[in-house]
């Protein structure tokens, strides 16, 4: 993947580039917003990870420059600004994502993840399939190897969410944000007690697990183990 | 929205105590010249009266009684301007004059006197003269009808009610007149400054161009919102630079030791020793996020953000996200069902809040306890309360835990940064909510009592 880093803090910018290679990207970078729009307009890339606050032009304006110029690349936002109402001025802005500083490198390697996959041609899908767990979206049911799963709301957007992101690393924070749209700290780690829940109705007293604990990231549903 | 009503408005007030101190001087100026005419009337009355007995008596010693008896036959005629005229014995029996008998007078002789005569039948006018004696035994009246001045007595104090009444309602009409415009002006500020409060600072009060005190009023409070809108800012700019300073470095500080960390063995010792540093990390940068969201509730910018809000969705919610963990540690959390409870409100910050209360509750309460959430309107506002079982706060640290970091000594051990219940004050201050802490009996009952939504904000 080509992704295009916008940071003008050097050693932040240094490790993230660095990472990201590592992880097997191409990576551009670009210290200051000027550059940034024109490295940003000059050539596809497919995801764009731009600063907040950036010498010359903003990451907000710069954001709102590509989008104006029609180009729809992904946008995550990392930001070391407090936080109440940022995430919606940058979103606003036309980012898809925001990160606060510090991060852990695999929470933003999770959302680019999640960014890239996003933009890829969506089919509208009625039925999600990982391995021999279905999950038919119209009527709401779950079923594996032929047998009915009794979810509860929350627990099918969770299983929706993670299916919809198999075989990619799902982040705490991640599920806090979509399947319960809340950007707080929850203090306690309530994330796992549902995924707990959920992995006892979806993987318990079945051959191989489907929901994986990921050390040190999250979560992961895949078919193999 | 509320408005001034007539009766209870200052301007209203004043126009009324005004208006008694004018219409009080206006009766006091009106009867003392009342009194000053009547007094000058009077005087004028006597004047001619004894300058006429005068003249009378004068003649009475030059020419004797004929000359005088002649003289009042030949003032007679002025009888129909009211001049009256009666020489009497001492006994008063009637000599001559256009006086048909001696009056009924308080005192008979000597003096001013007044009295009722008839000058026609069935008509009755008062008069007043002076009486002297005459050398001789006789007694001389002179006398003026005063019927005129009776006249205009009566008229006054005929006219006194009505004009009255006329003060009364000119005074009633141009208080309310006043008061209303007044009312009206400081109905406008009011609107405004409502506004403001609600949240949008950018709301300046009109200014109108007479440059009358309501209008410096108004030019006032505008400089003094200029003021705290660039005080906003500069908070916002404070806790965002102090925001950027902070996290760069803990941003650099947790890169470099998960770089660390990726490049050892796993198992390794190193690895766990900088795990645990990564961990502390993460743990210093919840307490940092805490304090900077603190710092930006009691600031206001949040307040921005806040919308009417069902705290009943809210409560739903936050219980739902903490339902499994309760039943794990053996807890029930029960949602009291309820109906609408909207307040204006920043629904992230208070959902935080109601997570942060949630989880104390889950900390603090034992096994087999319960935990019950409630968001009801009440007469007082829309309360938000959390209940347990758990061992509660005694009375006399209720208001401590509510400060920053402060941790009771039976938790010190236990996970948490000592800023929950802070964040909770903080978001209460935010929102006008009250907060505080009582008795469950067992347990902890604490209640955000939230000022309820007015239509119109």
């Amino acid at each position: 993947m080509r992704i295009l880093v916008v940071e003008d803090d050097l050693e932040a910018q240094k490790y993230l580039v660095n990472g990201l290679k590592e992880a097997g990207h191409v990576v551009d970078d670009a210290a200051e917003g000027e550059t940034g729009l024109a490295l940003a307009l000059s050539r596809p890339y497919d995801v764009a990870i731009i600063d907040r606050m950036l010498p010359k032009m903003d990451g907000l304006k710069l954001v709102e420059e590509i989008r104006e110029h029609g180009n729809a690349t992904p946008v995550l936002f990392l930001s070391a600004l407090s936080e109440v109402d940022d995430r919606v001025k940058g979103l606003k802005a036309g980012g898809d994502d925001y990160l606060t500083k510090p991060y852990a490198f695999v929470e933003l390697l999770a959302r680019l993840d999640a960014l890239m996959r996003r933009r890829q041609p969506s089919v509208l899908r009625t039925r999600l399939q990982v391995g021999d767990l279905e999950l038919d979206l119209l009527s709401r049911g779950a079923q594996r190897n032929g047998t009915a799963i009794d979810l509860q709301p929350r627990e099918f957007r969770l299983l929706e969410y993670l299916m919809r992101h198999a075989n990619q690393v799902v982040t705490r924070t991640m599920l806090l944000e979509s399947v319960w749209e809340y950007h707080f700290d929850p203090q306690t780690n309530v994330i796992d007690v549902h995924i707990s829940r959920l992995r006892a109705k979806i993987d318990k007293g079945f051959g191989h697990p489907l929901l994986h604990t990921v050390r040190g990231a999250g979560y992961m549903i895949r078919a193999q183990a | 929205m509320r408005k001034l009503k007539l009766f209870r408005t200052l301007a209203f007030r004043i126009i009324l105590i005004y208006f008694a101190t004018f219409a009080l001087s206006a009766a006091a100026i009106v009867a003392f010249t009342y009194w000053n005419t009547v007094k000058a009337l009077n005087a004028q009355t006597d004047l001619g009266a004894s300058e006429e007995a005068d003249s009378l008596s004068d003649a009475y010693y030059r020419l004797g009684l004929v000359g005088l008896i002649d003289q009042i036959i030949a003032r007679y005629p002025l009888g129909s301007q009211g001049h009256l005229y009666l020489l009497a014995h001492s006994d008063l029996r009637r000599v001559v004059g256009n006086l048909d008998d001696w009056p009924q007078t308080e005192h008979l002789r000597g003096g001013i006197v007044e009295f009722n005569y008839e000058p026609r039948v069935h008509e009755i006018h008062r008069a007043r003269g002076l009486i002297i004696p005459l050398m001789g035994d006789y007694e001389l009246l002179v006398a003026r009808d005063v019927f005129e001045r009776d006249e205009t007595e009566r008229q006054v104090a005929a006219n006194l009610p009505w004009s009255v009444l006329l003060m009364i309602v000119l005074g009633f009409a141009g208080g309310a007149l006043i008061s209303r415009q007044l009312t009206a002006r400081l109905d406008a500020i009011n609107r405004t400054s409502r506004e403001i409060m609600a949240g949008d600072l950018s709301r300046r009060v009109r200014v109108g161009r007479t440059g009358d005190e309501f209008d410096s009023l108004s030019q006032n409070l505008n400089r003094m919102l200029d003021r705290t809108e660039r005080l906003m800012r500069g908070m916002r700019e404070v806790t965002d630079s102090v925001a950027h300073d902070l996290r760069t470095p803990l941003n650099r500080l947790r890169n470099r030791l998960e770089s660390i960390s990726t490049a050892l063995d796993p198992d390794s010792a190193q690895a766990t020793a900088i795990d645990a540093a990564i961990a502390e990390t993460d743990r210093l940068i919840a307490t940092f996020n805490a304090l900077l969201l603190i710092a930006e509730a009691e600031a206001g910018v949040a307040r921005e953000a806040m919308a009417p809000l069902d705290l009943r969705g809210v409560v739903e919610g936050v219980a739902e996200l903490y339902a499994p963990l309760a039943e794990e540690n053996n807890l029930l959390l029960d949602v009291v069902p309820s109906g609408e409870a909207v307040i204006f409100g920043n629904k992230s910050l208070v959902s935080q809040a109601l997570a942060n209360l949630i989880d104390n509750a889950l900390k603090y309460t034992p096994a087999g306890g319960q935990i019950r959430v409630a968001a009801e309107e009440t007469r007082g506002g829309v309360a938000l309360c959390v209940a347990d079982t758990g061992p509660g706060i005694p009375p006399q640290d209720r208001s401590r835990v509510m400060e920053r970091f402060v941790r009771l000594e039976a938790s010190r051990n236990s996970p948490g940064t000592g800023l929950g219940l802070s964040l909770v004050a903080a978001v209460a201050r935010l929102h006008d909510a009250t907060f505080s802490l009582a008795d469950n009996k067992p347990g902890l009952k604490v209640v955000l009592l939230f000022p309820p939504l007015r239509s119109g904000g």
